[in-house]
């Protein structure tokens, strides 16, 4: 049997698990519109959607707070598991999460230097700064990291660690010096959080995160190649300078954004890609789709469960992420053999 | 004595027992430490109380028991020692991490030690009492506590692969940094005000109950890093061929870890965290000498410079504002690093 006819049914089995998958994630997006400080009925909530009534506050609820909450989450999901997967390809460090080019430790020094300075308190103001921040703290890594010119891994994963302790200090130093309210703003920003995320965050966080994932879904490819050295790359004809720069780009305009969105929700960049390499190896092919399908179920069942767990209060998402990603990653480390990058 | 051929190093043999010298990396190690002291020196002098150059006469002219003496010995050479020891101790911490793991970001954090140092004194400030002592001591448990976890976890048919042990680091220290967002955010916003400041590293009001675990621990430790610290090289190219030509792999591995998060342990008690040391200062003193073997004092020394230059930038800073060492480290370490990053072309 030729090798293309064999490997046929191995095909037909992740287009099965994918499907399988995204079912999954459209059946738990319906649950998570009736969860909350208040339950909605499910007929309630298809109401809302098929015959809008504004004289309804469970109708309101539905379509202003639930439903740009469930896409934001998904989309908080697929952007930081695209951004970390180019990142660990691009860094070839199973340590890479997409924060290393510095674009949550940019929205964070942003974010505090607008609460303290301006005394920004919408979370809209706070949004605008961080994505700023995060913009300029990319390019800064991007600069000095001589992405263009040298790519290299070691350089680039270094200038990142650099330049986020320099601005999470330099943010540290501000919270220190400045009121306790502050401090108080700045707590409840840095774990993450999709409360209170309205429908006006959902078109722009879109247009960023089909930018980036059509880049990622360009250089698929050549991601495979980049994981095999810059000098293998060339030899085998793909441009490092290009698919650098438009990796690191990508990065930054996913992870930023989510950043500027849920705060910096770091867990799911870092292990998403992980999780999915125990699942299919390290072929790209698989690993894209498959980080992207387990990076949305994570952050929105850790959504899910925040909403739940000291009901009508709330656990911000970025801490349910890790509370219950963790555990897993931990027993699929132990367990599986360990796929290297 | 004889120099080896086509290399700059110098082996010197005797009863014996035969040393590779290179001469490089013994100028610079000592052109490092011969700052360290100089700096060290000068830090002793400034502060609300200046000393100028006649401070050893003052010294000697004054009674034991007067206020010269007393800030000169129960402040100030504290502080300056504090300083020195915790970045020694840093700096070799971190370049053990770095070469089990075989990975430039590799620190004491990659086994969970400071996250989980920071949920010890979190838990004791936030559900107990924030006495110096008591958040100190929980600290170190924390971290040890976590390391061991996490190398007990990484054992899988009796050996620690180094790719398992950072996954099981970070999905760890995930966990255990949620539960540090958790306490900061649900608990009392004073009591995560004074947690914050903790997390922030401090070398205010440094005494001899600081200096003299962390000094024992380094001069007890560092000479087991360095007689090990050749095999541990010989385990960068992997664990088969390190067996292969004569180390006890997990002996040495497990033997460097404690050693490293005990160093770690112990900076972390006398100064609480401090960022960035143990990531940058054996990457900077790498770039700084020629390759060849482990340099633990040189990581050692560059480690208690930073300390010290940092410190006394600090003190030196001219506005009236908190420049907790911990944070500062992180800003000058870092712009530092990426100086080096943009002057060195090759690395």
């Amino acid at each position: 049997m030729s090798p293309l006819r064999s490997g046929q049914p191995r095909w037909q089995r992740h287009a099965l698990v994918m499907l399988g998958g995204c079912l999954l994630l459209a059946a738990m997006m319906a649950l998570s519109i009736g969860i909350g400080a208040r339950s909605i009925a499910p007929g309630v909530a298809l109401d809302a959607i098929v015959s809008f009534d504004p004289s309804i506050n469970q109708h309101l609820l539905v379509r202003h707070l639930r439903i740009p909450r469930t896409l934001i989450a998904v989309l908080v999901g697929v952007s930081l598991g695209g951004a970390g997967v180019v990142m660990q390809a691009l860094t070839r460090n199973p340590l890479a999460d997409p924060g290393l080019l510095g674009v949550n430790a940019g929205a964070g020094l942003a974010i505090v230097t607008a609460i303290a300075l301006w005394q920004v308190q919408s979370i809209g103001g706070q949004m605008a700064s961080g994505l700023v921040g995060a913009g300029l703290a990319g390019a800064a890594v991007y600069l000095l990291g001589g992405v263009r010119q040298i790519a290299n891994p070691v350089r680039l994963v270094l200038a990142g660690a650099a330049l986020t302790f320099v601005l999470m200090a330099l943010t540290q130093l501000i919270i220190i010096n400045s009121d306790a309210l502050v401090f108080d703003r700045f707590r409840h920003w840095a774990v993450g959080s999709l409360q209170g995320r309205g429908p006006e965050l959902v078109v722009p966080f879109l247009v960023l995160a089909v930018l980036g994932l059509g880049m990622i879904v360009y250089l698929t490819r050549a991601l495979d190649v980049l994981v095999l050295g810059r000098d293998l790359g060339r030899v085998l004809g793909v441009s490092s300078g290009t698919v650098w720069g438009l990796a690191c780009v990508s990065v930054v305009l996913l992870s930023g954004a989510a950043t500027a969105v849920a705060g910096p929700v770091s867990f799911v960049g870092l292990a998403a890609p992980h999780l999915a390499r125990f699942v299919v190896g390290s072929g790209h092919r698989l690993l894209v789709p498959y980080t992207l399908l387990i990076s949305a179920l994570l952050v929105l069942a850790a959504d899910m469960a925040g909403r739940l767990v000291i009901h009508p209060e709330e656990v911000a998402v970025g801490i349910m992420v890790a509370l219950l990603g963790g555990p897993v990653f931990v027993a699929l480390a132990r367990r599986r053999r360990l796929v290297q990058l | 004595m004889r120099f080896l051929a086509g290399s700059r190093k110098t082996v010197w043999e005797g009863h014996g027992i035969s040393v590779l010298v290179c001469p490089r990396s013994l100028a610079v190690t000592s052109l490092l430490l011969l700052l360290v002291v100089c700096l060290g020196a000068a830090s002793l002098g400034v502060g609300a109380m200046g000393f100028g150059p006649d401070l050893l006469l003052e010294l000697a002219n004054q009674p034991p028991g007067s206020m010269v003496h007393r800030v000169f010995f129960d402040i100030r050479l504290p502080r300056t020692l504090t300083a020195i020891l915790v970045g020694a101790a840093l700096g070799a911490s971190g370049l053990i991490f770095q070469s089990i793991s075989r990975n430039a970001l590799g620190s004491p954090d990659i086994i969970g030690f400071t996250t989980g140092a920071a949920t010890g004194a979190i838990v004791q400030i936030v559900l107990f009492s924030p006495s110096a002592l008591g958040v100190a001591v929980a600290a170190i448990v924390g971290g040890l506590v976590t390391a061991l976890v996490v190398y007990g976890l990484s054992v899988r048919d009796g050996s620690v692969a180094g790719y398992r042990l950072i996954l099981v680091g970070i999905g760890i220290g995930a966990i255990l940094s949620a539960v540090n967002g958790l306490l900061l955010v649900k608990g009392d916003l004073d009591n995560a005000v004074v947690a914050n400041l903790w997390l922030a590293g401090s070398l205010d009001a440094r005494n001899w109950g600081h200096v003299i675990p962390v000094g024992l621990g380094c001069l007890v430790l560092m000479p087991v890093l360095v007689l090990l610290a050749s095999r541990l090289q010989l385990m960068e190219m992997g664990d088969d061929t390190a067996r292969q030509l004569g180390v006890r792999v997990e002996a040495v591995r497990l033997t460097m870890v404690l050693c490293a998060v005990a160093l770690a342990g112990l900076a972390t008690g006398a100064a609480g965290p401090v960022a960035f040391i143990a990531l940058a200062a054996p990457q900077l003193v790498v770039r700084l000498l020629p390759s060849g073997r482990l340099p633990v004092i040189g990581a050692a020394a560059m480690g208690a410079l930073l300390m010290v230059v940092t410190d006394l930038l600090s003190r030196l800073f001219p506005l009236e504002v908190m420049l907790p060492i911990g944070r500062m480290t992180g800003v000058i370490g870092g712009i530092y690093l990426i100086w080096l990053l943009g002057r060195v072309r090759g690395i």
